[in-house]
């Protein structure tokens, strides 16, 4: 099962931090930036329905993508710390979503070569859209970095907020078909190293990271988010939507 | 503001009888009036205060259903609702787009809408309560602006025309997936149905609101008829909108709250009650249940993402600055 576990926390990773980013519909600092985040959410939800599908076969007890998604609780999601962090101001937005997709870019990129076709197929989707997100918010982070005076402050300190969850993004998810996600640090670091140097941001000394995700152990908000997401479903057992 | 050289967007055209004369046998003529023509000064008010309008609703109209994203019960309604509200802002930048060719920016007509100067359809200052209001806004808010929009497809003004035949294309696909989401609900447990009943009992009336006045009691209309910019009257298009919906309610096995609903095989087409103008103007003017807090989001995501703006504007400065001096 260690392949269904791998799945699914890579799932409840798209879909927690695809619901993060649908928060932000109708209320971006500018409506070009309403479509932008609500095109990243689309693009991570997507690749969400895909792997909790294929996790649901590889289980083989039945169970549907919304199963997944709508009936587990909080312990047993498995997403990373850093998805399910509150969006916070758009720098905040903009560094989680650019930590993310500079993890899973690479991730997809060598998974196109996995032996299993499923999730060779369903990187071949989403190295695309993650290639875009890194550029998209890469290129918001060098705005910010390099703006106002306020932006640099905001912009270094979403860096500092989230400097103890990203190590997080590494561990976990051991299993053939899937890459190995501690041999895709160096290339994360490079990634943020090119757009910090740009952004004129300084990388924070070492933190205690904050982890446990990965076993269901989570901060406070994830609890609050999933109560809103599986309102329905759990108000209404057994209805179909 | 780039515009401010174009002809008749300047208030510099003078409107003698002739031209005026020439101007309206050109709408006659069925030509469409592009951003370089001269035009009068009414034609271009009128058409920025009903584009930026429109622009407006489709903003606002966003946040009723952008209040149930987070809470759609299958990802796959998650996903459709997502891309149903991210259409809406799209077509909201089409339609700036379109009144900017006018002469006014997005900035002066979104200062306008929060100082409570523009107006925006006033069926957004109705909360939205259940999920069955994600179908019922589909169906019924949509179907309503749909029958308007497919007319304003052949508006005189060029670019508010073109803009509109995407946006129809995307609105009546949005009015089949309500549609759907209400089918769904009916053919589902008894407390959908019942939610389904009562989203249709709560939007019904202000749905026939979104056609505006009768015809004798709306301030634009006969001049906006004369332009072209409008094709058909309020009371056309509401009825034509009532006609077209009855049988669909009926389908989904829901009663129409309107006890004087009935067809009238004389004319073709149902009669029927007194629609409340006394809470449509109370609506417009102001006190609807959400029309505060509508309008405080707008002015809430734009505050809050000044310093965005801002930082973007003096990021561009310092790359073209650089670029100079390389």
């Amino acid at each position: 099962m260690a392949l269904y576990r791998a799945l699914i926390e890579l799932a409840d990773d798209h879909l927690v931090l695809g619901h993060r980013l649908s928060e932000w519909c109708g209320h971006a600092p500018m409506l070009e930036e309403d479509l932008a985040l609500s095109n990243f959410a689309l693009d991570l939800i997507g690749t969400a329905r895909s792997l909790y599908a294929y996790a649901a076969e590889i289980e083989g007890k039945g169970r549907s993508e919304d199963d997944l998604a709508y009936l587990r609780n909080e312990r047993e999601y498995l997403n990373c710390l850093l998805v399910e962090r509150p969006n916070g101001d758009f720098a905040h937005t903009m560094l989680r979503e650019f930590y993310f997709a500079a993890f899973m870019e690479p991730f997809w990129q060598a998974a196109l070569a996995s032996n299993d076709k499923v999730i060779a197929g369903i990187a071949g989707k989403a190295v695309k859209e993650m290639a875009y997100h890194m550029r998209h918010a890469g290129e918001w982070i060098v705005r910010l970095g390099d703006g106002t005076e306020e932006s640099a402050a905001r912009m270094q300190a979403a860096v500092v907020d989230l400097h103890p969850y990203w190590e997080e993004l590494f561990s976990g998810g051991d299993c053939d078909a899937l890459p190995d996600r501690a041999a895709l640090r160096p290339a994360w670091e490079a990634s943020v190293k090119a757009v910090f140097a740009e952004a004129n941001l300084d990388w924070p000394e070492p933190v205690y990271g904050q982890n446990g995700g990965r076993d269901g152990m989570h901060s406070e908000v994830l609890g609050r988010m999933l109560s809103d997401m599986q309102y329905l479903q759990r108000a209404h057992p057994g209805a179909t939507w | 503001m780039y515009s401010q050289g174009l002809i008749g967007a300047d208030s510099r055209t003078e409107e003698t009888d002739e031209f005026l004369a020439a101007f309206q046998a050109r709408i006659d003529a069925e030509e469409k009036i592009e951003p370089t023509d001269a035009m009068p000064e009414g034609y271009r008010r009128t058409l920025i205060r009903q584009i930026g309008q429109h622009a407006h609703s489709e903003i606002v109209g966003m946040l009723p259903e952008g209040n149930w994203i987070t809470r759609a019960p299958s990802l796959k309604r998650k996903l459709a609702l997502l891309a149903k509200v991210q259409d809406e802002g799209g077509h909201g930048l089409y339609l700036y787009s379109a009144a900017e060719t006018l002469g006014v920016t997005r900035e002066q007509m979104t200062e306008e809408l929060h100082a409570g100067k523009a107006k925006y359809s006033s069926i957004f200052n109705y909360p939205a309560l259940s999920w069955a209001d994600m179908g019922a806004i589909g169906w019924l808010v949509d179907g309503a602006a749909i029958m308007n929009q497919v007319a304003l497809c052949r508006c005189s003004y060029g670019p508010y025309a073109r803009a509109m035949i995407r946006v129809c294309a995307e609105e009546s696909f949005h009015q089949r997936q309500g549609y759907e989401i209400m089918l769904t609900l009916c053919n589902g447990t008894k407390e959908q149905k019942e939610m389904a009943q009562d989203a249709l009992n709560r939007f019904w009336w202000p749905a026939l609101m979104m056609f505006g006045p009768h015809d004798g009691d709306s301030a634009h209309s006969e001049q906006s008829m004369k332009w072209k910019i409008k094709r058909f009257s309020n009371d056309a298009l509401r009825e034509k909108f009532i006609n077209a919906t009855v049988p669909q309610a009926e389908f989904l096995g829901l009663t129409v709250p309107d006890p004087d609903l009935e067809w009238n095989a004389e004319k073709g087409g149902y009669d029927h009650g007194d629609i409340d103008w006394d809470e449509f103007w109370r609506v417009v003017k102001g006190d609807g249940v959400m029309n505060r807090e509508r309008v405080q989001m707008r002015k809430d995501a734009w505050d809050n993402g000044a310093w965005v703006r801002e930082a973007a504007l003096a990021h561009a400065g310092k790359r073209a600055a650089k670029v100079a001096a390389e």
